[in-house]
């Protein structure tokens, strides 16, 4: 093993104890906000992963986006949502904590040991020295380019969808006359579904 | 440094986030768990992409496709969040029985 071997085999066993630690974090942490940072040093460390893994573009758009954009949205919804509530503790919560757990160590055991067991076959070629976001850009323009557009109208569909879900609701026909009424926010008094106290803050 | 490494990361990655969707409360959590386990799928295209197929990245390009979609699922997903926020006043998964019966 030499040098680089090293360093490489260090990095990733670093990389995967923090990626394993803060994914624990964010499923296993009361405060939601704790987990929500928590889920940023996630991504970062998978970032990290895919250095290791040869694709440098790849990493530079899981930073950008899962911790620029998703993260970021997911702290602004927590603010938004921010209601200080203990949850009414369920009976016998335990058993589906208690059967899910075991679910999920069968799963990884199994998936473990096909891991191991199978024999892959390595491809001998070593990955191309001027990186491999050339190739990516000849995929996303020849063969993959039917999926690329498709995705940008994914996007532009999501865009108007969230919009549209999160927006409130206005009431156009009564012009606002006083002071108070011009200075706040239009929105439609309605009873909560499902639940008997209306709500006191506006 | 063997493609087993990252695979058996990426399975636990995918366990630990079957277990926060099943057992979360918080409705935002449960988002959480979802993106957790789409970066483990991530984790396994760019192991295979390296090691099985590294003169013609596809890996990488189903990579950056599910990053996409991701992104809009989150945005979708948390719009969803707020509105059932604002007719229930509650975030709390055991109380959204709308659909239930």
């Amino acid at each position: 093993m030499n040098l680089a071997e090293g360093v490489q085999l260090v990095s990733l066993g670093l990389l995967s104890l923090t990626m394993i630690g803060a994914a624990l974090g964010v499923v296993l942490i009361a405060n939601v906000v704790y987990s929500a940072f928590l889920l940023g040093g996630t991504f970062i460390s998978v970032a990290g992963i895919y250095l290791l893994l040869n694709g440098d573009f790849v990493a530079t758009a899981q930073v950008l986006i899962y911790v620029g954009a998703v993260n970021v949205l997911i702290l602004f919804a927590i603010m938004l949502v921010n209601k200080q509530q203990d949850f009414i503790p369920m009976p016998r919560s335990w058993v589906r904590k208690a059967s899910t757990g075991v679910v999920c160590v069968g799963l990884f055991a199994l998936l473990s040991t096909m891991v191991i067991a199978t024999p892959w076959s390595l491809s001998p070629q070593p990955a191309s020295a001027k990186g491999a976001i050339v190739e990516i850009g000849k995929h996303f323009f020849s063969d993959f380019l039917l999926p690329f557009e498709l995705a940008s109208i994914l996007l532009l569909m999501a865009l108007v969808g969230a919009v549209i879900l999160a927006r409130r609701e206005f009431l156009p026909d009564e012009a606002a006359t006083d002071l108070e009424s011009v200075l706040t926010l239009p929105e439609r008094p309605r009873e909560l579904a499902g639940t008997s106290t209306p709500r006191s803050d506006g | 440094m063997q493609l087993q490494y990252f695979l058996i990361l990426a399975a636990a990655l995918f366990c630990i986030g079957i277990y926060g969707l099943i057992n979360s409360r918080n409705a935002v959590r449960v988002l959480m768990s979802v993106e957790l386990m789409l970066n483990a799928v991530n984790l396994n295209l760019m192991a295979f992409s390296s090691y099985l197929d590294s003169l013609a990245v596809k890996g990488q390009v189903f990579t950056v496709f599910v990053i996409a979609i991701a992104a809009a699922e989150a945005a979708v997903g948390l719009a969803i969040v707020l509105a059932i926020y604002r007719n229930r006043d509650t975030v709390d998964m055991e109380q959204f029985n709308l659909l239930k019966w």
